[in-house]
């Protein structure tokens, strides 16, 4: 992931009145225990694919809560499902689950 | 005359029963410790205004010579029992006293770090608690693990409070203020060593806080870091590395410290828990469980038995003593409605 390169990018921002956020909804009718993430960062802290890959569950699963789905199941194939999120998450959030899930309903609602 | 008999001699125990016995009650003040004030005297300076702590525990154990107190120090009120008109107060020793009247102010115990195994706490000597950094500053002796000067000090938010794992979901209030008054004294004292703060929300709830924290940044160049720290491990030389996400940058952070201090949270007293469960008003985490949070908030709901301070959730000192004078209205109404 190039953060400051010298390519010209398409200038982005979030639009919360044109987004679509079925998929997430869907998601928490799934893993309800994800509606209490308090974005503090210890899942991807401690995560094991991050020390090998620039891998951040945590933006992973953020992005997935703002309806920007693209590139995401690409991204969550790094991780190999280990749990360690799973056992440090503060508000018992099931990482593991959560991350199955994402994956389904990503391959279920492929266009 | 009417007694009133309060348990524990914190800021809370002390300062209602100076007030009940100015209004001619005569009050009993039980003390498990030896010794009164016992939270106090571990700290060094207070926030928001740096006074020593001292000053304070000096100030409310004068409050004791207040005629009309008795104090029983080194007795455990083992169980309260409600005998239909009066309380009567059993000890560890099996003695027994009455009161028409009781006052719970049984305060809290610090969360124990050892449960955060992630976190290293009694495994590496660089993982201290809050606690523990308290008394290096009260002492002016800030050393690292070596018995060096540290040249990097790293604070940890939250550690057993906000958190499924230990159970406690709760915010224990007083930590984030007291991370950004300990950082402050640690660059007084050693203006060559850094200072950062990991939080996840820096709660600035009091007057004089925000205060601190712009302080804390402009004048002490402290630097914050949002993310929780996840795990800590020691470095061949007796330092830290621990392992975060700054979230704000949305990338993982990886940084070695002479010391990590975990700013533990307040979690109910061992008495607090024990003595709620044998009446009957024990509530949330163990703490006491009073009628109402607005209006009714030192009644317990049984005749005669009132509760205040940090046996009923975390507070700052000043809460605790004002809700004790709150407290010592409650029983003065309530000793005075009492049939001659
Ligand atoms: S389960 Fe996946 S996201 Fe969680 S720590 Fe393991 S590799 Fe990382
Ligand atoms: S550890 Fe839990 S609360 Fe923290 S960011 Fe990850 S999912 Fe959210």
């Amino acid at each position: 992931m190039n953060k400051f390169g010298f390519a010209i990018k398409t200038p982005r921002s979030e639009n919360m009145d044109k987004v679509s956020l079925e998929r997430y909804h869907m998601l928490l009718d799934r893993e309800p225990s994800f509606k209490r993430c308090f974005q503090c960062g210890c899942c991807s802290a401690t995560c094991s694919a991050r020390q090998f890959t620039e891998f951040s569950i945590r933006r992973v699963h953020t992005s997935f809560r703002r309806g920007e789905y693209a590139g995401l199941d690409e991204e969550l194939q790094k991780c190999m499902l280990c749990g360690k999120c799973t056992l440090v998450c503060p508000r018992g959030v099931n990482l593991r689950s959560l991350i199955i899930n994402m994956r389904q309903i990503l391959d279920e609602t492929k266009q | 005359m009417r007694k009133v008999a309060i348990i524990g001699a914190g800021p809370a125990g002390i300062e209602a029963a100076s007030i009940l016995a100015k209004y001619g009650i005569e009050v009993t003040l039980f003390e498990k410790s030896e010794t009164p004030l016992k939270n106090i005297q571990d700290k060094a300076f207070l926030f928001p205004n740096f006074q020593a702590a001292q000053e304070i525990a000096d100030d409310l154990s004068g409050k004791l010579l207040t005629d009309g107190i008795t104090t029983a120090f080194g007795v455990d009120i083992a169980d309260i029992k409600w005998q239909g008109t009066e309380w009567k107060l059993i000890d560890a020793k099996n003695q027994t006293y009455v009161a028409d009247a009781v006052l719970v102010a049984t305060g809290y115990q610090v969360f124990d770090a050892h449960r955060k195994e992630e976190l290293g706490y009694g495994i590496y000597k660089g993982v201290i608690t809050s606690l523990d950094m308290e008394q290096m500053i009260k002492h002016g002796k800030i050393l690292n693990a070596n018995g060096d000067e540290p040249k990097r000090v790293t604070f940890l938010q939250c550690v057993g409070s906000r958190d499924e794992k230990s159970g406690n979901h709760y915010c224990s209030k007083i930590c984030c203020v007291t991370a950004v008054k300990q950082a402050i004294e640690i660059r007084k004292q050693l203006p060559k060593c850094e200072a950062s703060v990991f939080y996840m929300d820096l709660r600035m709830w009091g007057q004089g806080f925000e205060e601190m924290y712009r302080m804390a940044q402009e004048k002490y160049g402290i630097s914050f870091v949002r993310g929780r720290i996840s795990e800590a491990a020691a470095t061949f030389d007796g330092r830290v590395q621990l392992k975060s996400e700054d979230t704000l940058m949305g990338l993982p952070l990886k940084m070695t410290t002479d010391l990590l201090v975990l700013m533990v949270g307040m979690e109910a007293s061992c008495g607090t828990k024990a003595l709620g469960q044998a009446c009957g008003i024990s509530g949330d985490y163990g703490f006491i469980k009073t009628v109402a949070p607005h209006l009714y908030d030192n009644d317990t709901g049984k005749p005669g038995l009132f509760a205040a301070g940090t046996c009923k959730r975390p507070m700052s000192i000043w809460d605790s003593v004002n809700d004790a004078r709150a407290a010592a209205i409650a029983i003065k109404d309530y000793v005075e409605s009492l049939p001659q």
